[in-house]
């Protein structure tokens, strides 16, 4: 299983909760392949499988079965504190909710991953208020997260994922909880400040609103990938199929969003 | 991260203080009735304590405590001067008898006969006048409290009289004396004018006090003063123990101060415990993220520890502090004298609170253990 220039490599895994008669197969082989300088978006209907793989992805839970490859580590193969440290270092995350702690103003927010990583804590938030500002919210450094709207609380929140220079950004539905205009503009700072080359970018969606910034979109339903739409942004049509290992399934979306396939 | 710790902990303000209140009142309420009943339970054993010159008490077998004394013969303190190992003995009487003011009030008062020639047993404390003035006839020295009772609103002085069995008591001192446990007044005066000042009895040698020749083990003279004469001898602190024993297995008193103990060790328990703990959780979210974001377990234990030790020591402390500042209040109150806050309550108390704030960690540091970090996935 080669990793040169890929992030991810995931071939037939898959996870299962629960035993018995309460056994649920929340993946069912995926077989995908994420690049690196791409932005590649997860989509399918709720209870599709998407979040449990973003969960596989990121090691939060363990695959089941089958392999997969994190920037070229196996996360099944590392240690639990060695997993810690790998997500530590590697992995920006951007939550639906956005996940703020409360009681620390945007720029210290802007700053736990450093802080976790051992990084003083005047040094930390001064990193976390020049990013800030590279998002155009130096003026709100200083705000706490109850005196930010949700656009301002989604820009820290992506200020947070990238302060520590992660090679793999996730994003938990960052447009879900914003109106569609700053949905939009979330997504253009997103696309504008964290995809470049070494770095890939995983976002898991509905909103077919934002499809348009996607450079491969992975559309799940009932634990499978059931297309692929690759190489969006060269106009490379979609082939409707995922990788040639992957099983590929018939199931009807619920969002409309296949029909954008190709478009 | 500990600043992150301690700003998610000072955030919610109505629990931070919530949890510091709860722990300083329970701190408080710790200190002030075990203190108190330290306090009191002590006094039992005031008048033994204050008596610094001999180390040995001997006793009728019978009695217990010295607050009821079945009275020597005479011949007996000659007989325990008898035993090797005995360097001295002298006589002390001890008994209650009823002192009648100028203006007609009265009071009973404990009497403290001490010997003539050495004045063994006379208090060591004087806030006036010299113990050598009980030389005088008809002289007694009474304890400050007691003065005050008598004559209140009147300087402490020398000079004034009180009447007892008829006859006249001139005050030549006043004393310091250790509060005993009645609040009685503690009059001291000779043994062989302490036996006018009280109702004849036929006996009334209440105690040989003794001292162990040089070299000579005091247990050891108990021993033979036990052996030879059939009496009870004890030394001072054996016998401060017995009336303290006595006191705590013949009275309410540690059931009841046992019982407040009791509900501010729940209270400062429960109450704490459970805000930490609702605290944690609400903030479980949150730690769900750290863990997403790399923080790792043993960061997030020491999280959680800091902030419990935070409001642990604060509450602890304002706690302390309202102790200290509750018992100097009541320090010259003469009926609550001599009660203090001693080291090893407060000492105690730490212990304690430190072990309620970290069983209140455990449990919420459960919670957070367990948490699957995925949670963060799930809105």
């Amino acid at each position: 299983m080669s990793s040169n220039g890929i992030a991810v490599v995931s071939r037939e895994v898959t996870k299962t909760f629960g035993r018995g008669d309460t056994k649920v197969h929340a993946l069912r082989g995926i077989d995908l392949d994420i690049r690196l300088g791409e932005l590649t978006m997860l989509v399918g209907p709720s209870g599709s499988g998407k979040t449990t793989l973003l969960s596989v992805i990121t090691g939060l839970l363990d695959a089941t079965s089958g392999e997969l490859m994190v920037l070229g580590q196996r996360p099944t193969a590392l240690a639990p504190e060695e997993l810690i440290l790998f997500r530590r270092k590697n992995l920006g995350f951007v939550f639906q909710q956005y996940n703020l702690i409360p009681a620390l103003t945007a720029a210290e927010n802007v700053a736990v991953p450093l802080l976790a990583g051992g990084t003083k804590r005047r040094q930390a938030v001064a990193r976390g208020k020049e990013f800030l500002a590279a998002l155009s919210m130096a003026h709100r450094a200083d705000a706490l997260p109850s005196e930010l709207s949700g656009g301002e609380q989604q820009r820290v929140a992506l200020a947070r994922a990238l302060v520590h220079e992660p090679r793999l950004i996730v994003c938990d539905e960052p447009t879900s909880a914003l109106d569609g205009r700053t949905g939009h503009a979330v997504m253009e700072l997103l696309s504008a400040t964290a995809v470049r080359p070494g770095r890939a970018v995983i976002i898991v969606t509905h909103a077919s609103r934002i499809f348009d910034f996607a450079d491969q979109i992975a559309h799940m339903d009932d634990g499978r990938i059931v297309s692929l739409e690759e190489d969006r942004k060269n106009g490379n049509s979609a082939n409707g199929l995922a990788p040639a290992s992957a099983t590929f399934s018939l199931a009807e979306p619920n969002d409309g969003s296949f029909l954008r396939i190709g478009g | 991260m500990n600043f992150v710790a301690l700003k998610m902990l000072v955030a919610d303000r109505a629990k931070y203080f919530g949890l510091i209140f709860a722990i300083a009142f329970a701190s408080f309420l710790l200190a002030n009735q075990i203190s108190i009943f330290i306090g009191i339970m002590t006094r039992p054993a005031s008048q033994i304590r204050d008596v610094v010159d001999a180390d040995i008490w001997v006793m009728d077998p019978q009695t217990l405590y010295d607050g009821e004394v079945y009275a020597l013969r005479d011949s007996d303190l000659y007989r325990v001067r008898s035993v090797s190992g005995v360097e001295w003995a002298v006589p002390l009487y001890k008994g209650t008898g009823r002192a009648k003011g100028p203006d007609g009030k009265f009071r009973t008062v404990i009497l403290m006969g001490v010997d003539d020639a050495t004045l063994v047993g006379a208090p060591r404390k004087m806030l006036l006048g010299s113990i050598r003035d009980l030389d005088q006839p008809d002289a007694g020295i009474i304890d400050k409290a007691g003065f005050l009772y008598f004559f209140p609103g009147e300087p402490l002085q020398v000079g004034k009289t009180l009447q007892m069995n008829e006859r006249r008591v001139l005050i030549v001192g006043i004393s310091d004396a250790s509060a005993p446990f009645q609040s009685f007044p503690v009059l001291h005066t000779r043994y062989s004018q302490a036996l006018g000042f009280v109702g004849r009895e036929r006996n009334l040698l209440s105690f040989v006090l003794a001292k162990p020749a040089p070299g000579v083990p005091v247990e050891d003279v108990c021993h033979r003063i036990q052996a030879a004469t059939g009496l009870r001898a004890r030394t001072t602190g054996e016998f401060s123990g017995d009336a303290f024993l006595f006191y705590l297995r013949n009275t309410g008193i540690p059931v009841n101060f046992g019982i407040t103990v009791m509900i501010a060790l729940i209270i400062g328990s429960v109450v704490p415990g459970q805000t930490f703990y609702i605290f944690t959780i609400e903030n479980l979210k949150h730690f769900g993220a750290l863990k997403a974001i790399g923080v790792t377990n043993r960061r997030i234990i020491g999280m959680i520890l800091l902030q419990a030790m935070v409001v642990g020591s604060t509450g602890y402390a304002l706690g302390m502090g309202m102790a200290a500042a509750f018992f100097s209040v009541f320090l010259n109150y003469l009926p609550t004298r001599g009660i203090v806050l001693p080291w090893q309550v407060m000492a105690g108390i730490a212990v304690v609170v430190f072990f309620v704030v970290v069983l209140a960690s455990l449990m919420s540091i459960r919670r957070v253990l367990v948490l699957e970090p995925a949670v963060v996935f799930r809105g």
